[in-house]
């Protein structure tokens, strides 16, 4: 029987990055995903004929430059087109634009406030500082702190002048931003409503957490720490939705002779001695492998797939306290023609962006109410994109795929699972506010993806529908994330390995956790990684 | 009150459909685009302006021998008024503002609470409790802020008001026939009003090129009847409109900084080794530290008397004639110790000048055995050229007519 050198469970973004970068280093490396096709949360699928959609993720930002390029992406088609800003909407008729052009972008502000308009320059140029000392991060291992070994101390000493570096006033700002709510963190700029919603919204997506919450501030410096092609803080599309993430990364998994194995749901890590030496499928199949790497999100990973009895209680005690609430949703929609908002101007940019509704930061709060007591948001807060305004290849001329995002959806409904009548009810909350906006909106819907947390968790294996494997809350960063003492993609198994966005540096379609823990596992292999690139500079 | 309140929300409806104008256009616009043959335009501070309209040499040789007319429109302005409005700028500025009189204007700039500065700009008083700063960053937020505890007024109004630089020899003579009655006797630095149409325009002895020349300042409906009649008094005076470049050329040749290109401002800097305290750029001559407290006093005084400064600006005369704009600073040729924030070949001093800020002492203490590294770009291949360059006061020139009594004629 084969035995592989490298079992990866799980072709999520993360799990093809990282078996990527391990068969090229010239491992034998296999994927196992349990779905007809792969991608995780980043997928592209075509549920009615002539539409195709971004299933869960739908915006490209945090996907690393670095990796698209070591991996050779865009020789198997990957590209990103950069959207143009977006608006909120207002409940008087009128909408809060963001626009790309930087005066621009201070006149409408000027529009509901001339000293918000100003202040805004402070913000950003503080949002960037921060943005800027947290990226080198990403790509490298999380020094554990408890450890004496020389790298862990060289990175702890490399935090540490990073930190020293930076004045007394910049320090206080890095401690209010890993700690404060967005809303009191806004609060210090801003005095209009709707400038601190538009602002907000960052701070608490995928985030069981509302903008009152502290810690969701760093939620916020989390979305703008991407990129696209050197422009940071920006977002926009990958063409053919985030699914052509996933498959160019196959393709170029296969290219350099790479297996995937779709329709291969793990149902077990095999382990002796302490050690993994593969796995069981559903229907008892064996897998042997040299080494295991988890894909899936640490609570599947050591709740399902390994046996209790070969893990230590406190590293199963936390694994099981790690947070990973469900908050989102997600509507897909196929519409036959382009809605229609009266509020926006016909030649607006911002009907290429993101639009938005909730247009205070206590609506935000009290549609988190609901979460709180089990039940999804009557006035929920909606990310809305139409990516068929620049994107071809979606569905054909004149025809569009709207992508919903929305908060809040319990991952159970008053302590119950969902029902077939919930997720109608849910649906609706969404469309109805839609259609509140955008007259005749109904009647161009041609079809509807609807999503709760149970879809999300059944589809992607996401527990709870958690979008980033676990909250990005600072208690589960850096060292301690998943769980302190295994933040080095290591678990306490020998030879099993995380690569999901469990770990740090975290969720978002990134790729940044895959490819880490290859670095990791070709440490431990003692081969060489001069196929991955280090970060690019932040000078 | 709920009239009032409409129609706010009905301007701010109309307002949405800026986005379809990126550049504003100046409130001098239709004068401008008639003559921007060469239609040359920039984003100066969100507005459409000209790097030239015809020539930019013979329109910067129309500051040194005629008259050159600049729009200035741009400009950022806030409108301070109030019972505090001296004691409130004395706080803020560094300069002491209650030896500034009614009808003067001084040039200052202003520093966050650790001393770096915010920005430059230049401080008009029309009356005991009525300001006008003007300056090129933004600064709203931090002026109401900074408001609190006093009683004043802080009102940004650069779309509200029109300006016009008019510079060079024969500027004086411009006014004079264009029925500026009295303006002889504005001295350098002085400003007063005179009638224009059914309102008034506010001229001052100041300017932007080391030259005799004013500025002038009308509501945005009185714009273009200005423009008109001075273009019309300026007939047989030569009179020129202008676009940056040449007016660029000229205040390097007065010695003068320009904020975001000779130095970083306080709150767009985002590496924070780039901020910049008022003796590290030139500005040191404005800080009294008799006049009591006003921002960043302390943080000033305790890096003077530390001596932790670690920049200076500085004049360089560099040998040769090939401008050295941002090349690096060498001591002895090998230690890097700078750059060139500005440089131009000279025409009125014919000498190949620059502005250069370096990292103490070099340029402080030590100011021999400097050199400049200039990449000068000719068909598509670069000659690097090593040139000695010399610390040398700033202005670069000095024209006895900026300043003379009455002004001359000519
Ligand atoms: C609705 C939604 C919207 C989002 N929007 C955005 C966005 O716009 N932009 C952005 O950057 N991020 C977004 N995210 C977050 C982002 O998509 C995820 O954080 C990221 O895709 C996770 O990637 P991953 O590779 O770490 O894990 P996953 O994508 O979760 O991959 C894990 C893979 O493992 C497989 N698997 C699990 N268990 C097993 C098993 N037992 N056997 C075999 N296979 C198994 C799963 O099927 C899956 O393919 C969104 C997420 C969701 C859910």
């Amino acid at each position: 029987m084969k035995n592989w050198d490298v079992i990866v469970i799980g072709g999520g973004h993360n799990g093809l990055v990282n078996a990527c970068y391990l068969q090229r280093s010239g491992l034998d490396v296999l994927v196992l995903e349990q779905k007809d096709w792969v991608g995780g949360a980043a997928t592209s699928r075509s549920l009615t004929p002539g539409f195709v959609y971004s299933n869960c993720s739908y915006v490209c930002s945090l996907f690393r430059p670095e990796i698209m390029r070591d991996l050779e992406l865009p020789r198997f088609g990957l590209q990103v087109i950069p959207y143009e800003g977006g608006a909120v909407f207002t409940q008087d008729g009128d909408y809060l634009a963001n626009y790309r052009d930087h005066h621009a972008h201070r006149r409408e502000f000027a529009r509901f406030s001339p000293r918000d308009a100003e202040a805004y320059e402070r913000y950003a140029c503080d949002v960037t500082r921060q943005c800027r000392f947290i990226q080198p991060l990403l790509m490298r291992t999380a020094p554990d702190p408890t450890s004496f070994k020389p790298r862990d101390i060289g990175e702890l000493i490399y935090l540490g002048r990073k930190f020293s570096d930076m004045s007394a006033e910049e320090m206080a700002l890095t401690m209010r931003f890993w700690t404060m709510s967005i809303s009191d963190f806004l609060d210090e700029y801003f005095e209009t409503d709707v400038i601190k919603a538009n602002f907000a919204l960052s701070g608490i997506i995928g985030t069981a957490l509302g903008p009152m919450s502290p810690g969701t501030a760093y939620v916020l410096l989390h979305h703008y720490m991407g990129e696209v092609d050197g422009s940071v803080g920006a977002w926009g599309y990958a063409r053919g939705g985030m699914g052509a993430v996933t498959q160019a990364l196959a393709a170029s998994f296969q290219a350099s002779g790479g297996t995937i194995r779709t329709g291969a749901q793990v149902e077990q890590v095999l382990v002796k001695n302490g050690h993994a030496q593969g796995v069981v499928l559903a229907g008892g199949e064996e897998v042997l492998g040299k080494l295991t790497v988890s894909n899936a999100d640490v609570k599947r990973t050591f709740l399902k797939l390994v046996e209790p009895k070969e893990l230590p209680d406190i590293f199963l005690r936390r694994v099981k306290n790690f947070k990973i609430r469900g908050s989102s949703g997600k509507v897909n929609i196929a519409l036959g023609s382009m809605p229609e908002f009266p509020a926006l101007p016909d030649d607006s940019p911002c009907y290429r962006g993101d639009l938005h509704f909730t247009d205070s930061v206590e609506r935000m709060e009290r549609a988190y109410d609901d979460w709180k007591e089990g039940r999804w948001s009557a006035d929920p807060f909606i990310d809305m994109v139409i990516p068929t305004t620049l994107d071809p290849t979606m569905a054909s001329p004149g025809k569009h795929f709207m992508s919903c995002f929305v908060q809040y959806a319990p991952p159970k409904v008053g302590g119950r699972e969902w029902t077939d009548a919930d997720r109608d009810g849910f649906a609706e909350s969404v469309i109805s506010q839609i259609a509140d906006y955008s007259p005749g909106f109904r009647e161009r819907i041609v079809h509807m993806e609807v999503r709760t947390p149970r879809e999300i968790e059944a589809e992607t294996g996401l527990t709870e529908g958690n979008i980033f494997q676990g909250e990005l809350t600072f208690d589960q960063l850096l060292f301690n994330r998943p769980v302190p003492g295994y933040a080095q993609y290591r678990s306490p198994v020998g030879g099993l390995y995380m690569c999901g966005s469990s770990t740090h540096p975290g969720g978002g379609v990134m790729g940044a956790p895959g490819r880490n823990a290859a670095v990791e596992i070709l440490r431990d292999l003692k081969r060489g990684a001069n196929h991955v690139s280090a970060a690019h500079d932040v000078i | 009150m709920v009239a009032v309140a409409k129609t706010k929300s009905r301007t701010k409806l109309a307002e949405q459909a800026h986005f379809r104008t990126l550049r504003l256009p100046s409130p001098f616009q239709p004068r401008l685009e008639a003559l921007a043959a060469q239609q040359d335009w920039y984003d100066w501070a969100g507005y459409k302006a000209p790097h030239a309209l015809w020539d930019d040499e013979l329109e910067y040789f129309a500051i040194r021998s005629q008259a050159a007319l600049f729009d200035i429109s741009p400009m950022v302005k806030y409108r301070i008024e109030g019972p505090d409005a001296e004691a409130f700028l004395n706080r803020v500025t560094l300069r002491n503002v209650t030896k500034l009189k009614p009808g003067r204007v001084h040039y200052t700039a202003w520093c966050d609470d650790e001393g770096y500065v915010l920005d430059d700009g230049t401080l008009f008083r029309f009356s005991a409790d009525r300001f006008r700063l003007c300056c090129q960053e933004r600064h709203l937020p931090w002026l109401l802020d900074s408001a609190i505890g006093y009683e004043v007024s802080v009102v940004e109004e650069t779309q509200e008001v029109a300006g016009l630089a008019l510079q060079g020899p024969t500027s004086f003579a411009v006014l004079r026939d264009a029925g500026f009655k009295g303006v002889e006797k504005l001295k350098i630095f002085d400003l007063a009003e005179f009638p224009h149409e059914k309102g008034s325009v506010t001229i001052s002895r100041t300017g932007f090129t080391g030259d005799l020349g004013y500025e002038l300042f009308v509501p945005v409906k009185q714009a273009l009847s200005l423009w008109d009649r001075l273009i019309e008094g300026g007939k047989l005076h030569g009179i020129r409109p202008m676009g940056y470049t040449a007016l660029n050329r000229a205040r390097i040749e007065a010695g003068l900084i320009v904020a975001n290109a000779d130095f970083v401002t306080g709150d767009s800097a985002i590496r924070t080794d780039r901020l910049r305290m008022p003796d590290e750029i030139g500005l040191g001559f404005m800080i009294d530290p008799a006049k009591g407290h006003f921002n960043g006093r302390r943080a000033i005084l305790d890096a003077r008397q530390n001596k932790t400064l670690k920049h200076v600006l500085v004049g360089l005369e560099i040998e040769g004639n090939i401008p050295a704009e941002h090349a690096i600073v060498y001591h002895r040729g090998k230690r890097e110790v700078g750059l060139v924030s500005a440089a131009i070949w000279s025409p009125t001093a014919k000498r190949n000048i620059a502005i250069a800020s370096l990292q103490r002492p070099y340029g402080d203490t030590v100011v021999d055995d400097l050199w400049v590294e200039i990449y000068a770009m000719r068909e598509l291949q670069y000659h690097k050229l090593m040139k000695r360059a010399k610390v040398v006061p700033r202005p670069f020139i000095k024209l006895d007519r900026r300043t003379a009594n009455p002004p001359g004629e000519r």
